[in-house]
């Protein structure tokens, strides 16, 4: 792994959200076909790096590369098209198109309409209550559905590299079970996923290695078991 | 700037310019005898000639070339402004004032004419900036209140008969009123909004003007309204009639300027920064912003009467959306919020046209590419006021 | 006199709300999408009024025949109001997308009287006929009299309608226009190339107001530069009634204030007919600021 380029990578990733500064010199490094988890307390800018990675937030100075390119400067709706996809936190689901709809928005860049339609069955497959609920307005789902749909819809375009920002908020654990076993299947299939999570537990579990954000700067970088058996790790955030 | 940056932007103007021919050329080339290009090609011309000059110079000032007339100038202001911060207030407004009092006494009747339109929309600039500025609620039709305090004087002196000075608080009166009926409804709405259903009111006052035949006179309008008299003098000529607007121009500063610094100017200000922590934190939002309303209503009421005192004539053709549209210009790109900012938005607005009578025509259209293009580069006007900040709606 | 009397007022409130629903739609979509009132829209309705007879006396003077002059000289107008408003869009709204609203207000209002002014350069400040011999005639019965024009306003109306109905509900440029104006920063996510989006967005609004400003030249014989004022406020406040983002809510919108100022000038006053838009706009925005059909905005901004 130490001589491996890295799919997604960070280099003192400065960037501001609004008037504060959120991130303060970010590095971190993900490979190819890894599980890795970004975990802090809230405001620690754990979205605000997912953000930056897909520049709907500017980073400031830093440098930002995926796929050995340096994407600082390419528009974020052209990355979805690069396989760089995000599921950002609180759903977003489109809440006025249906569940079909949003589905086929995942694929919008894609223009391969067949196999679409076979990801459209796929999804069902993995996902059997969206396929009763395929012609509702998101916004009627259940938060739980809307979690199912966001994630159904981020596979939708086939990405190469996930970014997952709270997918279990605000879910009940069999859901959050659901959910990071779909998350686990697809990291199996290829796909590398950076997941943030404030579920500590959980995400260090879920993953290979995970990194510490606190106040907009990396504290902590490890195995994600070494992480877990850490004391610090296991006062601050693991509710010990 | 880099070869690339300078290219990008000579591209991006090369492309403006073809853009604006294909707009330009159908207006003006498709006649039904035939498509002519001699027409358009000479507009095209000169704005290719001006655009052309603009990117030039701007890319010499970007370069540095100019900083060796850049720099002395800025050292000059400088200066100045140093002079300026250094005088005690009181002795510049003295001077201020001393130059205002003589000015009719040194001048033509042109220049008496420009200078007291000039004062009647730094009244209109300044009662509207308590509106717009300092309690952030987009007003436009606020040329509504200047347009009830005409008519109420006109009207009050044709059939009552009271002088000027008696219908002058009445107007301001009717005028606050006025600002309160329309307030009430339009003050729970959010900004954008609230800028549409202020042009409404606006357009429904002129409609209720032009067409109330029995009490307007509809679009003749009224007529032979009387100028003001005083212990036996009547402001016949012009330029007694300056004193008269000075006198109320220079009362309008003072009030503005007093309501600035006041606990009330400065709930406006909170309302204006953020609205939901006003509220919090005990301010009664919807009666200040009814008050800002009907404050800015008053001083629309004194110069109303005013001009229809000067003009001896009122007509709904005068209280038009764009004669809103132009006191908020004022306040906007004189600088919101700040006095001297304003009074410069009205000399810019009022008097530099008059400068250009020959282009008249070409006027409104300035205008409007001038409000955009100020909105483009610099929002906060020329002379803004130091404490503006952000609006709550789009704080993020 | 009654019954005709209020079957003309209708059929003449259809037409009328028919051209108000095709501006509002304008209105309607940009706001969705940007949350911009964009002031300068009813200067698209008259750009095409303009646009419209420039092309049809020129074809007409070429020797075509005047139904085709009419056809094409329809789609150039939306064509052309189509790129003035790209071109406007790209000028006075994208630069200050993270400005303030009074910013983009302002700016707008600035172009407004910039492009109302170009009219007025360009064609003269003189209203402007409109060769009617194209559509004059009609048919009646009894007391009630629709002219051709008339069913010629309301067929196209509903064509467009329809037309704009398939593109946004039935296509994926659609479903991404309604992606785009539910959550612009999740549409970014997907692959929406929102800029592209939004200047699509404003091409169809104006060619919509386009269509509308030929047929009012058509209906009434004239355009003149500054026919865009009124109709476009009135057209906002239908927009407003309907649900702000709203195609549908548009169509309603536009329909009842024709309605609404066609009844109120037969049967109430002539002369304040256009007051009742507006007062209709203020009791909207008072008692029920989402409209009939409810709103169709980024909910995620504020």
């Amino acid at each position: 792994m130490a001589d491996k380029t890295p799919i997604l990578e960070l280099k003192n990733v400065v960037s501001a959200y609004g008037r504060i500064q959120a991130l303060k010199g970010i590095s971190l490094k993900v490979y190819d076909g890894e599980i890795v988890s970004i975990i802090g307390a809230n405001g620690a800018g754990k979205s605000t790096t997912l953000m930056t990675i897909c520049n709907i937030v500017k980073a400031i100075e830093g440098d930002v590369y995926y796929k050995g390119k340096r994407i600082n400067d390419v528009g974020s709706e052209v990355l979805p098209t690069m396989g760089l996809c995000q599921v950002p936190e609180g759903r977003r689901i489109f809440p006025r198109l249906t569940v079909l709809e949003n589905l086929d928005m995942g694929a919008f860049f894609r223009t391969d309409s067949t196999n679409i339609k076979e990801d459209v069955e796929r999804v069902f497959d993995l996902f059997p209550k969206l396929r009763e609920r395929r012609k509702q307005l998101g916004g009627t789902l259940s938060g739980g559905e809307q979690q199912m749909l966001a994630m159904a819809r981020a596979l939708m375009s086939r990405p190469k590299v996930l970014l997952l920002d709270e997918p279990s908020m605000g879910l009940a654990p069999l859901l959050v079970k659901q959910i990071f076993d779909i998350v686990k299947m697809i990291n199996s299939q290829g796909v590398t996923v950076v997941l943030v999570e404030q579920n500590a537990n959980l995400a260090l579990q879920a993953a290979q290695r995970g990194y510490v954000l606190e106040t907009g700067k990396v504290v902590m970088e490890d195995e994600a078991d070494k992480l877990l058996t850490n004391p610090d790790i296991r006062k601050a955030y693991l509710g010990e | 700037m880099t070869i690339h940056e300078s290219k990008k932007l000579w591209i991006g103007c090369g492309v403006g310019l073809i853009w604006f021919l294909i707009l330009l050329w159908p207006l003006l080339g498709i006649t039904p005898e035939g498509l002519e290009f001699g027409k358009t090609f000479k507009v095209f011309g000169y704005v290719a000639v001006a655009a052309v000059f603009i990117m030039f110079f701007y890319q010499v000032k970007e370069a540095g070339h100019l900083d060796m007339v850049g720099t002395p100038l800025k050292s000059a202001t400088g200066v100045v402004g140093q002079v300026y911060e250094k005088t005690p207030r009181w002795i510049l407004l003295a001077i201020v004032l001393a130059l205002a009092i003589i000015f009719p006494l040194v001048t033509g009747r042109y220049a008496h004419d420009v200078s007291i339109s000039v004062l009647i929309y730094i009244c209109l600039g300044l009662g509207l900036n308590i509106v717009v500025g300092l309690a952030g609620l987009l007003d436009l039709g606020y040329i509504a209140f200047y347009g009830v305090g005409a008519y109420t004087y006109a009207l009050m002196s044709l059939h009552f008969g009271l002088s000027f000075w008696i219908c002058l608080p009445i107007s301001a009166l009717t005028a606050a009123i006025a600002g309160c009926i329309i307030g009430y409804p339009t003050l729970r709405m959010r900004g954008d909004y609230l800028a549409i259903v202020t042009l409404g009111f606006g357009e429904i006052v002129r409609l209720i003007l032009n067409n109330w035949m029995a009490l307007t006179n509809g679009p003749n309008g009224i007529l032979s309204i009387p100028r003001p008299e005083l212990f036996g003098f009547n402001f016949k000529p012009l330029w007694s009639m300056y004193y008269v607007i000075l006198a109320i121009a220079v009362f309008t500063i003072l009030s503005v300027y007093r309501l600035n610094y006041s606990r009330i100017g400065r709930a406006w200000e909170a309302i204006r920064e953020d609205e939901t922590a006003a509220e919090l934190m005990g301010v009664n939002t919807f009666l200040l912003k009814l008050l800002a309303y009907a404050m800015g209503a008053t001083f629309a009421g004194f110069a109303g009467a005013f001009f229809a005192a000067r003009m001896k004539f009122v007509g709904p053709e005068s209280f038009s959306f764009l004669e809103s549209a132009m006191v908020l210009a004022m306040v906007v790109l004189g600088g919101m919020g700040s006095i001297p900012g304003v009074i410069l938005g009205v000399l810019v607005l009022v008097a530099l046209p008059e400068m250009f009578r020959g282009l008249e025509l070409y006027r409104m259209l300035v205008f409007g590419g001038v409000m955009t293009l100020m909105m483009l580069i610099r929002p906060a006007g020329i002379w803004p006021a130091k404490r503006v900040g952000r609006r709550s709606e789009e704080a993020e | 006199m009654d019954l005709e009397f209020f079957i003309q007022q209708l059929i003449n409130g259809i037409t009328l709300g028919g051209v108000y629903a095709l501006i509002a739609l304008g209105y309607t979509m940009v706001y969705g999408i940007i949350q911009l009132i964009n002031f300068a829209h009813g200067e698209f309705f008259a750009a095409g009024g303009y646009m419209g007879v420039i092309l049809i006396s020129y074809l007409a003077a070429q020797g075509l025949h005047p139904y085709a002059c009419l056809a094409i000289a329809l789609v150039l107008a939306m064509g052309y109001c189509a790129l003035l408003a790209m071109a406007v869009e790209q000028l006075a709204y994208k630069p200050l997308r993270q400005a303030s609203r009074l910013a983009a207000l302002l700016s707008a209002l600035g172009m407004s009287i910039f492009l109302q002014n170009g009219l007025m350069l360009t064609q003269g400040v003189y209203d402007k006929a409109y060769p009617t011999e194209i559509t004059s005639g009609g048919f009646e019965w009894g007391l009630v009299s629709v002219s051709y024009m008339q069913i010629f306003i309301v067929a196209l109306t509903a064509s467009l309608l329809v037309g704009l109905n398939v593109l946004v509900f039935k296509t994926r440029i659609g479903r991404a226009m309604r992606a785009t104006s539910q959550d612009k920063i999740m549409s970014a996510l997907v692959g929406i190339n929102s800029n592209r989006i939004i200047a699509i967005t404003f091409a169809i609004g104006a060619g919509l107001a386009a269509a509308a400003g030929i047929m009012v030249g058509l209906y009434y014989g004239s355009v003149s530069y500054s026919m865009g004022f009124v109709p476009g406020i009135k057209a906002f406040a239908a927009a407003v009634l309907g649900g702000i983002g709203n195609i549908t809510g548009a169509l309603i919108g536009g329909l009842i204030i024709g309605m609404v100022e066609i009844f109120a000038a037969g049967y109430i006053s002539g002369e304040y007919k256009d007051v009742f838009a507006f007062i209709i706009l203020i009791g909207v925005l008072y008692f029920r600021p989402t409209g009939i059909m409810g709103e169709n905005v980024d909910d995620t901004r504020v």
